[in-house]
């Protein structure tokens, strides 16, 4: 109960904040309330808005999230996210598929692929170098970037796409449709199974038990004998894997091709994601849909009101701050705290129990 | 009698018909129409994208014309996104994605879904066959200003070496490259214009950093293609030298060392394709132009510009208006040495070759 | 290369460690006090970025850059300050906290740094080191930023009360051990959001040099990931002041590689070249770390490097 009530809490108290802000720029905050909910939930375009924007976040967040299970703090996600994007275009176009779903499997799985290998490197890094794996990470993260712009604008580069360098686009084929009847992509499905199938591996199996022992007790671990560097490396790469593959995911179903534009910022917003779901993979799934409502409602917010997109960051950043501020509330005893009230009031010896 | 009474019959019926000839433009003119604009970057960046919310500005003031913009939008599922909201939400009839990225896939897979929507895209390519009908590219031909500012930064530049920050090499930036060396090369041949990529359209450190090592070099007129010439235009001014100017208008920024500037004159497009829409003529898909048809115009000439350099130019630039004046014709080689254009043959500005480009003009010392 | 394009290219990358490792030269140093202390502060690009909004407005609205400069090390003061109160919260994630407030404070300076774009601001005057010389290169090298003295300055006093004051022994301590803290009867988490608060302060400092003197006007891409990259350049620095001033040049200069090269026509792969300095950073850490051994220097308590 109280994972829901406290962050719903702090949400409130972030839009009443913002209202009083923007209140001060001459706009109504009930209006910007109305329309923050109508844009992210209002009705069915909203959802879907929110849905296809929630897409990319769980499989970036689960980067950070596994990892993190394992005692790890990685924050190169974006990295891996781009080249495994880079990766399924460039096999697409180098080796002949089957223009179906089996050659899409293919692709995404070299994306997955890909980006297991980069964070599985910061997680090797951290083994054998002792090299702490928050900055190995994000300094792979900028090589990695690094390394996409200069080959999607040079050795990859489709020679027909002038204006926009981006690698060859992928058949019709092989690319990922919507769900039937909506906007929104099969991306979705995969984001949402594998988070599920994440967090039963976590839970229900002995290796994903082993992978939590390692990131809970390490002396425990090393005193039963786990393999620690191996569990490590291979957390790292499962993060990797589904970072790599919402960037295969990310080119197959929206861009069709590697550029630049896929540099969107998912791995960075899917780390804060997996925080605030404190890297429970179940967890990620609302909070992947909450970041998406933000940026659907954000949209709205703009267009009717004529705010700046600075404006729903503002909203984002205090709604955040607060909602890892509510965390601490989490252990506070509350009876004892409303014990007092309950001295005086016969609410409060309906919570104690006291008989006046 | 019985004249006079047919004659008001006809003379009414005349009146009637007038009054409905002259009532039915007026009728369409006044059909409202939202028109949603969707920017990649912010709209006061001082470059691109002020420059098309200028144009959105003048238009929220136009009778029965309501205006939905949506900012730092970038190029992924969050502008089909957009666009669908501003469709089905805001009743947008006629969408203006000013992205290049937003083209392929994006607006074309809105396009798709609403046919009856008019989209017109800024810089895009389309191409009869290849794209629906109810899509449009529309473009200036802004290296005819870059050409300008070239010949003014030929006749300013006492070291003879001028220079150029770029984003990307991609067709359209190159293009403008090569109009604004051959502008200054008009002038003396013996000018040559430094290239300098940073990478990405705003960088402000990278681009501030271009600008120091190219003054190093001894460089004194600069011009530029990044998303937000701020920057440059004021490091230039603070390493005392002279700058011309991109996108809109940054004289304020730099009164004495802004030459003259390559602007954009979206309101003339934008106006195009309302028309068209509220009077239910056909969606104009493709749409060009330069100087001529007041797509691009130039910043009024700073205070340091020498008589002769506003001659040269002035003249140019009526050449320009007239539509007899090709910048890229032949005999012309690229810098390394290849001949692209033989002698004899000449490009129009509408010659779709031109939107192709991949080489860097003979004076140019840089590399694509 | 011929030798005046030799000079030309030198003086590119020594003017650019320079002007740009200035600003890394402030989070650096600001983010090792922090860490030091014992919390991490990821939250520095927020800092950053609302420091040099605050600084700019301040600079505008005042007519003078120093109010401006001043304005930028109190706003990083009270954005890092927030950080330290968050995190000595129970059961609060300093690093979730720290990119939660690096989108607080890129929203907050987005927001109100709206009206700011297009005025110009005074700027803060440089001190010409170079006047000595001819060359029009060399002089805008070593055209340097006031603030730079003022940088060198805290990092030579942070080295030395480190070593030698009671306050830097007690930050000492409340980084690697908070049961040696408590057992003085000092308040860990007193210690740490004071350390935080002085951090966001010498980083706004940063902040101010970023638009009051290079790149020198505000807009909404004047840091490209500069306080994140503070991280890592306090750990290049093994968390001492003295050894940030070389990271924080170091790194100014290998980002000035880039366009250095390409003014003296070598055009090839500079996206690569921009990521030089992270991979020469990475370079560094594999060859100087070792497993199992705690990078020395290291504040013991740091959640990063347990």
């Amino acid at each position: 109960m109280r994972d829901v009530l406290l962050p719903t809490g702090a949400i409130a108290v972030a839009l009443l904040l913002f209202g009083l802000i923007v209140s001060f720029a001459g706009v109504n905050p009930v209006e910007v309330w109305t329309l923050l909910f109508k844009g992210a939930f209002g009705d069915w375009f909203s959802w879907q808005n929110t849905l296809q924007r929630a897409a990319p976040l769980m499989l970036a967040a689960l980067c950070v999230a596994i990892p993190a299970r394992a005692g790890l703090v990685v924050i190169g996600g974006e990295g891996a996210l781009v080249l495994g994007g880079l990766a399924c275009a460039a096999l697409a176009h180098a080796v002949p598929l089957p223009s179906s779903a089996a050659g899409t499997v293919v692709i995404c799985a070299a994306g997955a692929l890909i980006g297991a290998a980069w964070v599985a490197l910061a997680g090797w890094l951290r083994q054998y170098r002792g090299i702490n794996e928050t900055i190995s990470s994000l300094l792979l993260a900028y090589v990695g970037i690094g390394l996409f712009k200069h080959l999607v604008e040079g050795p990859l580069r489709d020679p027909a796409s002038l204006n926009k360098p981006s690698t060859p686009a992928l058949d019709d084929g092989l690319l990922i449709g919507t769900i039937a009847g909506s906007d929104v992509h099969w991306g979705l499905v995969i984001g949402l199974v594998v988070c599920v199938f994440a967090g039963l591996w976590l839970r229900w199996t002995p290796s994903g038990f082993a992978v939590r022992v390692v990131g809970g007790n390490p002396r425990a671990a090393q005193l039963v004998g786990l393999p620690a560097t191996r569990l490590v490396v291979l957390a790292c790469a499962l993060g990797g894997a589904s970072a790599g593959l919402a960037g295969a995911i990310e080119v197959a179903a929206v861009h069709t091709s590697a550029n630049a534009a896929l540099i969107a910022g998912y791995g960075y917003a899917g780390i804060l994601v997996s925080f605030m779901a404190r890297h429970n993979p179940l967890a990620i799934i609302p909070v992947a849909i909450l970041f998406g409502g933000f940026g659907a409602a954000g949209s709205l917010l703009q267009r009717r009101l004529g705010l700046p997109d600075a404006s729903v960051l503002l909203l984002q950043g205090i709604a955040f701050v607060l909602i890892l501020a509510s965390e601490a509330l989490r252990d506070k005893d509350w009876r004892a705290l409303l014990l007092p009230l309950g001295r005086t009031s016969p609410v409060g010896h309906a919570l104690t129990g006291d008989k006046p | 009698m019985s004249h006079f009474i047919s004659n008001r019959r006809d003379s009414i019926k005349t009146l009637a018909a007038l009054g409905a000839v002259a009532g039915a433009p007026l009728a369409f003119a006044q059909k409202p129409i939202t028109v949603g604009v969707i920017y990649v970057g912010p709209r006061d960046d001082f470059g691109y994208n002020q420059a098309q919310a200028e144009a959105a500005a003048q238009l929220k003031k136009m009778a029965g014309v309501k205006v939905v913009e949506e900012e730092n939008v970038p190029e992924t599922n969050s502008v089909q996104r957009t666009m669908t909201g501003m469709i089905a939400q805001d009743g947008a009839q006629l969408v203006f994605p000013t992205s290049f990225g937003y083209f392929d896939p994006h607006m074309l897979a809105v396009a798709a879904k609403f046919p009856d929507v008019r989209f017109a895209h800024c810089g895009g390519l389309w191409t009869e066959g290849k794209h629906p009908k109810n899509t449009a590219s529309f473009f200036g031909y802004i290296d005819e200003c870059q050409y300008l500012n070239g010949v003014i930064a030929g006749h300013m530049s006492k070291s003879k070496k001028i220079g150029f920050i770029a984003a990307k090499p991609i067709p359209q930036v190159l293009r403008n490259i090569n109009a604004f060396t051959m502008g200054a090369r008009s002038v003396d041949p013996k000018i040559t214009c430094n290239v300098i990529f940073t990478g990405d359209w705003s960088m402000p450190v990278k681009e501030a950093e271009a600008t120091n090592s190219m003054a190093n070099q001894g460089i004194d007129v600069f011009t530029m293609h990044v998303d937000g010439p701020k920057v440059i235009v004021e490091t230039a001014a603070k390493r005392g030298k002279m700058v011309c100017g991109y996108h809109a208008s940054q004289a304020k920024l730099a009164p004495q060392a802004y030459l003259t500037g390559a602007e954009w004159n979206w309101l003339t497009a934008y106006t195009t394709f309302i028309e068209a829409a509220r009077s239910g003529k056909p969606h104009p898909n493709f749409v060009r132009g330069g100087l001529k048809e007041g797509f691009v115009k130039m910043s009024p000439y700073g205070p340091a510009v020498t008589d002769a350099a506003k001659k040269q130019a002035d003249s140019v630039k009526s050449q320009m208006m007239a539509g007899t004046f090709d910048i890229f014709k032949g005999p012309l080689k690229d810098n390394k040495g290849a001949t692209i254009i033989p002698a004899g043959k000449s490009f129009k500005q509408t010659d779709l070759e031109l939107e192709k480009m991949n080489y860097l003009v003979e004076g140019v010392i840089g590399s694509v | 290369m011929t030798t005046d394009q030799l000079i030309i290219f030198l003086c590119g990358i020594l003017g650019g460690a320079l002007r740009v490792g200035v600003p890394f030269l402030f989070v650096s140093l600001g983010e090792c006090l922090t860490e030091k202390s014992g919390r991490i502060n990821l939250g520095l690009e927020g800092v950053l970025v609302l420091s040099a909004m605050t600084s700019f407005g301040a600079a505008y609205l005042s007519g003078s850059p120093w109010v401006g400069v001043v304005a930028g090390a109190a706003a990083g003061a009270v954005l890092a300050t927030l950080h330290g109160l968050l995190c000595s919260l129970p059961r609060v994630n300093d690093i979730a906290t720290g990119i939660a407030l690096m989108l607080l404070g890129m929203g907050l300076a987005f927001y109100f740094g709206k009206p700011l774009i297009q005025p110009q601001a005074p700027q803060l005057p440089a001190i010409p080191l170079g006047s000595w010389s001819d060359s029009p290169a060399v002089r805008s090298a070593l055209d340097v930023n006031p603030l730079l003295p003022v940088g060198l300055l805290i990092a030579v006093f942070l080295w030395w009360a480190f070593a030698n004051t009671r306050l830097g022994l007690l930050v000492r301590i409340a980084g690697d051990s908070t049961h040696a803290t408590r057992a003085l009867g000092y308040s860990v988490s007193g210690i740490r959001i004071a350390a935080t608060a002085a951090g966001g302060m010498v980083a706004g400092l940063g902040g101010a040099s970023l638009t009051l003197f290079y790149p020198g006007s505000w807009n909404e891409g004047i840091s490209s990931g500069q306080g994140l990259i503070a991280v890592a350049l306090v750990i290049f620095a093994r968390w001492s002041p003295l050894r940030c001033i070389t990271a924080a040049l170091l790194f100014g200069g290998a980002g000035a590689v880039g366009p250095a090269l390409q003014s003296v026509g070598i055009g090839w792969g500079y996206h690569l070249f921009n990521v030089v300095p992270y991979a020469l950073t990475l370079l560094i850490l594999v060859l100087t770390c070792r497993p199992g051994v705690v990078a020395p220097g290291s504040p013991g308590e740091l959640s990063s490097t347990r």
